[in-house]
């Protein structure tokens, strides 16, 4: 018996294993990721959540302060900000996840044949991706809606546009580097061929530091779509999200600091964690890191 | 060196003309539906709309429109706005002083106080100083330009009155704005300069340093601090994008008159042209601005002075 367990010792961890075990001693981390799936969890179960209709005038309730029946207090219409905050956060979110989702599913592929057969294809795809870097982020993204129309649909296309690069640059990176690793070599000499390399020797390499920005892409994303919506370029009023909620409030900053407030705090809270998160898994996975 | 500058500004030109192109582009390609109707707007009738589409050029084969407006960029001439019936050029003149102004003092301030939190953090690794650094940071690089922009306000402004909510007459309508933009940049920096500051304080060079009995003050400043410089110009550089696309956002906020609340007024007035010279002059001086920092560093770092 003494054998067996000192065979089960010996037994290697997998990098992931480790990553696994040093992020969960990350204590803020977890508490964020406990925060974040609690508020992930209200606002997908808003209607039961809370007994207020986010939309539905309520005449006789409005502007009141925050109190025990409103937690959050109630705008000029009587709606319950809490109760918009989560029906918003679900358009927020929803930008913030697709948007990146959508660029990762763009630039995974871009970046990968990019690094992995380089030359000319290489160049060509890097070039059009420094074009996208010329342009400042958001101001990329004002331009793009307000030519496509203002609605969420295209301010989602806007955000994965702009983040394209980041994401490529990061993948085109990585590849290369993973390119000259003699495993690679090895799969190569005994036949594999180059979608079987791409998909099962590099990509797993790639999807360390590829969570880590999209995990900080995200919380990025979120922030520029609700800042588009600040702008007017996002959701149509009375839809609640996040950036319209701000910009309604910022006209009763003096008699209702209430409305303006929560929502950005709220905003502020997500993107804190998410940031968090991200910095955790980047210590997890960096090995300079001590756990 | 100068062979390196001259390569660099020699990159910066074609990139300037790729941005226009892209810009020209979109504007044919992307906009659903005959630009010259949009612009007239919904009630115009059909001979106002031939004649935008005539005045703006909209009539001819579209390479002859991209030869013309390329020529038109070239001589300084971004169209005419069609709500201030003036030429673009010269309406974003007026704005771009107060964007100029308040994206360079941000970098300024923010580039600053990073560089000083970053700098602390490290040299104080694993103390009290480094966890209130990282949690200080943290915090400032989450806040959202806009909802920092409604708090200063409404704690400055609302509650202590000690400072003015909008307009751009004195240097004190610039302090919240400034300090909106800064804390976001300040926290950037104070992050990179603490971990790019921690991977130099560990090399060998530092070691030898303080091995043969330099001061640590010296050590600190002209052998770590220097080399943790050279990858934050670089973000620095960069960092002028985000701050521009803020500035957007800071400058409607606080009513300051720049090109980024020009391009925001622009979009709602439909004034294509406007947005158009807006997002050109922007990009351009992004593009203008990484070229100095190509060049800076060249002095910073000596690899690329000697290659």
């Amino acid at each position: 018996m003494p054998e067996a367990s000192q065979l089960r010792a010996e037994q290697p961890t997998g990098l992931y294993t480790l990553v696994y075990l040093k992020f969960v001693r990350n204590r803020v981390a977890l508490v964020g990721l406990f925060c974040l799936a609690l508020l992930l969890l209200a606002i997908l179960f808003a209607p039961q959540v809370t007994p207020y209709d986010p939309i539905g005038k309520d005449t006789p309730a409005r502007n009141q302060p925050p109190s025990l029946t409103h937690p959050f207090g109630t705008d000029k219409l009587g709606r319950d900000i809490l109760s918009r905050v989560l029906y918003g956060g679900r358009v927020s979110l929803q930008v913030g996840f697709l948007s990146i989702a959508l660029a990762v599913a763009v630039s995974g592929p871009l970046g990968l044949v990019a690094g992995f057969f380089g030359g000319l294809l290489d160049n060509a795809i890097m070039r059009i991706m420094d074009l996208i870097l010329a342009f400042p982020g958001l101001i990329l993204a004002i331009w793009l809606v307000s030519l496509l129309g203002a609605n969420i649909g295209n301010v989602i296309l806007a955000i994965a546009f702009f983040s394209l690069p980041t994401f490529s640059r990061l993948i085109r990176g990585i590849t290369l580097s993973i390119r000259e690793m003699e495993y690679v070599m090895a799969a190569r000499s005994m036949g594999a061929g180059s979608l079987r390399i791409m998909f099962y020797h590099i990509l797993p390499g790639v999807l360390g530091p590829l969570i880590v920005l999209t995990t900080l892409g995200v919380s990025g994303a979120i922030v520029a779509g609700a800042s588009l919506s600040f702008l007017g370029l996002g959701v149509r009023p009375p839809t609640p999200e996040w950036g319209a909620m701000l910009a309604d409030g910022r006209n009763y900053l003096r008699t209702q600091w209430w409305i303006a407030v929560f929502p950005g705090m709220t905003i502020t809270l997500v993107v804190l964690i998410l940031n968090i998160i991200g910095d955790a898994l980047r210590d997890a996975l960096d090995p300079n890191v001590r756990a | 060196m100068s062979q390196y500058i001259l390569r660099r500004i020699a990159i910066a030109f074609p990139l300037i003309l790729a941005v226009t192109t892209v810009v020209f582009v979109m504007l044919r390609v992307a906009l659903p539906g005959d630009p010259a109707q949009i612009m007239a707007g919904d009630r115009a009738s059909p001979e106002q709309i031939e004649i935008i589409r005539r005045k703006l050029g909209y009539d001819r084969p579209v390479l002859e429109q991209y030869l013309i407006f390329l020529r038109n960029f070239a001589g300084g001439d971004l169209g005419r706005s069609v709500k201030f019936r003036e030429p673009v050029i010269g309406v974003i003149a007026k704005a771009f002083p107060f964007t100029a102004t308040l994206t360079l003092l941000s970098v300024t301030v923010g580039t600053t106080i990073g560089l000083g939190i970053g700098i602390l953090t490290a040299v104080y690794q694993r103390t009290w100083v480094d966890n209130l650094g990282i949690v200080l940071t943290v915090f400032f690089f989450s806040i959202p330009t806009f909802w920092l922009g409604l708090m200063l306000i409404l704690i400055f402004s609302v509650g202590l009155r000690i400072l003015p909510v909008q307009g751009a007459g004195t240097w004190r309508h610039f302090v919240l704005p400034v300090a909106t933009l800064a804390v976001g940049q300040s926290a950037l920096i104070a992050r990179l300069t603490r971990s790019s500051m921690i991977e130099v304080l560990s090399a060998d060079y530092v070691r030898t340093a303080r091995a043969k009995g330099l001061a640590r003050r010296r050590v600190l400043v002209r052998h770590a601090l220097r080399n943790t410089l050279i990858p934050v110009t670089t973000v620095v550089g960069l960092s002028v994008g985000g701050l521009l696309g803020g500035a957007v956002i800071t400058e409607s906020i606080f009513g300051l008159p720049g090109v980024g609340r020009l391009a925001i007024d622009a979009i709602s007035n439909r004034d294509y042209p406007m947005i158009q010279g807006a997002v050109i002059l922007v990009a351009a001086s992004f593009v203008f601005v990484n070229l100095i920092v190509d060049i800076i560093y060249a002095f910073i770092d000596p690899r690329i002075r000697y290659a």
